[in-house]
């Protein structure tokens, strides 16, 4: 009996013992994050919601806001006001400029998981002692500053630029090609800037495939296609899913590249929401076009991630 | 389903060496291989890793090529044809089963890149589920199956599109030792089930012995003899061979002389025995030969005795005993007795004994 009642209480202290360090390692892991809690809350939520005040505010008149509840920033994005008749429209410019952004924005996508994609196979199926070496070559890029290569597919694209240049001494043209400032040009720009984007995680994954198991395809009748379609693909999606949203995302927000190489005429959102802050002095409008990209973000990765699960089962090795 | 030995060969290797690499990292995975493999036949490479006995299967299914000769499937040269093009289907080592598909789905495969139609896939797949009793795991994800199971899965996906000629890459060495002794007849009853020819790579020469109608053993990239698994036990070609092929006592002596494919041979003790020779046949003088320790018997007395020595030790398996005897002549010599439940304590360490062998026991080797 007294044996028991030891036993109990030894286990009913010791159990007492792992629940506080449980409750130890618990706090120490937040301690840990901590730092990361702060930026996020400081640097994002802060600034954020910043925008979703000065969003429902009145524009001031050489910029700023002025402290008064006003939903005329909101009513901007979509719709406009004639300024004679003061009929209301929608606003077709912004509209256009929100379309052009998405579309320009998938179409990156699009050519970087085109390119994107046998280039992180091709460094994958490599031996592996070489493979550092492929994956340093593809992260050169990001040694320079975004401006600056910006600036150089310039040189290289526009008028008196480098293609059109010798495309004019081998007489293949005669007058220059106009390639700068069209919304080629912010694609090249941007599918250029966001290739390692897709690269990356793209190889990552394939890093992970099994390629018995495409030997197992071409054993079982599946040409190179076939394998490619139905074991390549799907079991490096979450690859390429990685891949889009990390090109989507920004692509969409883009500034530099669309504001150097698109001139002035070719606006993505970025460039809108800068011409708020800047020169359309009107900064509840700018806030609202700010957070109206974000909905637009999260929607895409909303999609993407019920997409993702929907995939199904995963390889774990 | 026996091979009968006068059908055609299903697979034939003609004079095939694969070099991989080049420079320092030059390796000769397999060195001028020619063998012939029969329809309907259960045939087993056997060799150790490294042998080239993956490689020569690799060449088969299409995954590599030979950098010189042919291999040819029913006569017809397939040497640069790729997998997806040849009639022959693997079960790999690793099973590669797609994970991202059900077990039927896994199944069907092969027939639906083949391009049949919907309804006979589900026939089919249905009849393999059935021939591999995994009717009940159909919809399973292929990572909620046990090793067995997933076993099962590879043998049915590689069987459903009928090949020619079934490639097994040492598919049961993943499995403990009870799961493989079962799937070891499986295997046999699904070949004559399915009277399709396997080629199964293997380096359990127990393995090799129980299932194969047909065993070419490999060392270093050759094919040192193909036969039987009686042929291979009992009539050893090479040194290799028979060390790799259960336990083997090495005999140095001298061949004396020869006739009708049996030779005299002169033991180191001075008796003279009776040997069986190589096919190849062998020259009068010092050979080795290899007797198998259940073919000698321990005796007392100098008469029955063709070696004699001392017992070194003893070591108890329960159905047999070991004796190591340490020869007069030299080196040591084993002795394998089935046990009796009255013979106990009747040989004992550092006891004076005879080695008699059994008559047709003695093979010379050819190297």
């Amino acid at each position: 009996m007294s044996d028991a009642t030891a036993n109990g209480q030894a286990m009913t202290s010791g159990e007492l013992a792992g629940e506080e360090a449980r409750r130890r390692e618990v706090r120490n892991r937040w301690l840990l994050a901590t730092p990361a809690l702060v930026i996020i809350f400081f640097a994002a939520l802060g600034p954020l919601a910043i925008m979703l005040v000065y969003s429902f505010l009145e524009k001031g008149n050489y910029g700023g806001v002025i402290w008064e509840f006003s939903t005329d920033g909101w009513f901007g994005v979509f719709l406009k006001q004639d300024i004679f008749d003061d009929t209301i429209g929608f606003a077709d410019a912004h509209l256009s400029i929100f379309w052009r952004s998405i579309k320009l924005s998938l179409m990156t996508t699009v050519i970087t998981l085109a390119i994107g994609f046998p280039t992180a196979y091709f460094i994958a199926t490599q031996p592996a002692k070489w493979r550092p070496v492929w994956l340093f070559l593809v992260t050169i890029p990001f040694w320079t500053n975004l401006l600056i290569r910006t600036f150089a597919i310039m040189e290289v694209i526009r008028n008196e630029g480098v293609i059109n240049s010798i495309f004019i001494a081998i007489g293949l043209i005669e007058q220059p090609i106009q390639m700068l400032y069209t919304d080629f040009a912010i694609l090249l720009g941007m599918a250029y800037v966001y290739l390692p984007l897709m690269v990356l995680p793209l190889y990552a994954a394939m890093e992970r495939l099994d390629f018995r198991l495409v030997e197992a395809g071409y054993d079982l009748y599946a040409n190179r296609w076939q394998v490619l379609r139905r074991i390549v693909i799907p079991l490096v999606k979450p690859g390429i899913i990685a891949g889009s949203i990390l090109v989507f995302v920004p692509s969409l927000g883009a500034y530099v590249t669309p504001r150097v190489l698109g001139g002035g005429r070719n606006m993505m959102l970025g460039n809108l929401i800068e011409l708020q802050f800047g020169q359309g002095r009107n900064w509840p409008l700018g806030a609202a076009l700010s957070i109206t990209l974000l909905v637009i973000v999260m929607v895409a990765l909303l999609f993407y991630v019920r997409n993702a699960s929907k995939g199904g089962v995963q390889s774990h090795g | 389903m026996a091979a009968s030995p006068d059908s055609a060969p299903a697979v034939t290797a003609h004079q095939v060496t694969k070099i991989f690499g080049g420079g320092s990292d030059r390796v000769v995975a397999l060195d001028d291989v020619s063998v012939e493999i029969r329809q309907n036949e259960f045939f087993t490479l056997l060799g150790p890793s490294g042998c080239g006995k993956t490689t020569l299967l690799r060449l088969v299914a299409g995954f590599d090529h030979p950098t010189r000769g042919r291999i040819d499937l029913d006569g017809e040269d397939i040497s640069y044809l790729p997998p997806y093009k040849r009639p022959v289907n693997t079960v790999f080592q690793s099973y590669a089963l797609f994970p991202h598909m059900t077990v039927a789905e896994n199944i069907g495969f092969g027939l639906k890149m083949l391009g049949k139609p919907a309804a006979e896939i589900e026939t089919e797949v249905s009849k393999m589920l059935k021939l591999v009793k995994m009717e009940a795991m159909r919809d399973r994800a292929t990572s909620a199956i046990s090793g067995g199971q997933q076993q099962r899965v590879a043998l049915a996906r590689a069987l459903a599109p009928r090949p020619k000629v079934l490639l097994l890459d040492e598919p049961l060495s993943a499995l403990d030792l009870k799961l493989r002794k079962e799937m070891q007849i499986e295997l046999k009853r699904l070949q004559n089930e399915t009277g399709i020819t396997f080629v199964f790579v293997t380096h359990d020469q127990e393995e090799a012995l129980t299932m194969s109608d047909r065993i070419a053993v490999m060392s270093s990239g050759k094919i040192l003899q193909v036969g039987s698994p009686r042929e291979i036990y009992d009539h050893p070609s090479h040194r290799f061979v028979a060390d790799f092929i259960g336990e083997t006592n090495f005999i140095e002596a001298e061949l004396t002389s020869v006739a009708k494919g049996a030779g005299k041979l002169k033991l180191a003790s001075g008796k003279t025995i009776e040997a069986s020779l190589p096919d190849s046949g062998v020259a009068i003088g010092p050979v080795t030969a290899v007797v198998r320790p259940e073919h000698a018997n321990l005796v007392t007395g100098k008469a029955a005795a063709a070696l004699d020595g001392k017992l070194s030790n003893i070591v108890y398996f329960g159905t047999d005993t070991h004796y190591h005897v340490a020869l007069d002549s030299g080196g040591e010599f084993i002795v394998r007795m089935q046990n009796a439940r009255d013979d106990t304590g009747r040989w004992r360490i550092g006891d004076r004994v005879g080695v008699s062998i059994d008559k047709g026991s003695v093979q010379v080797l050819r190297d």
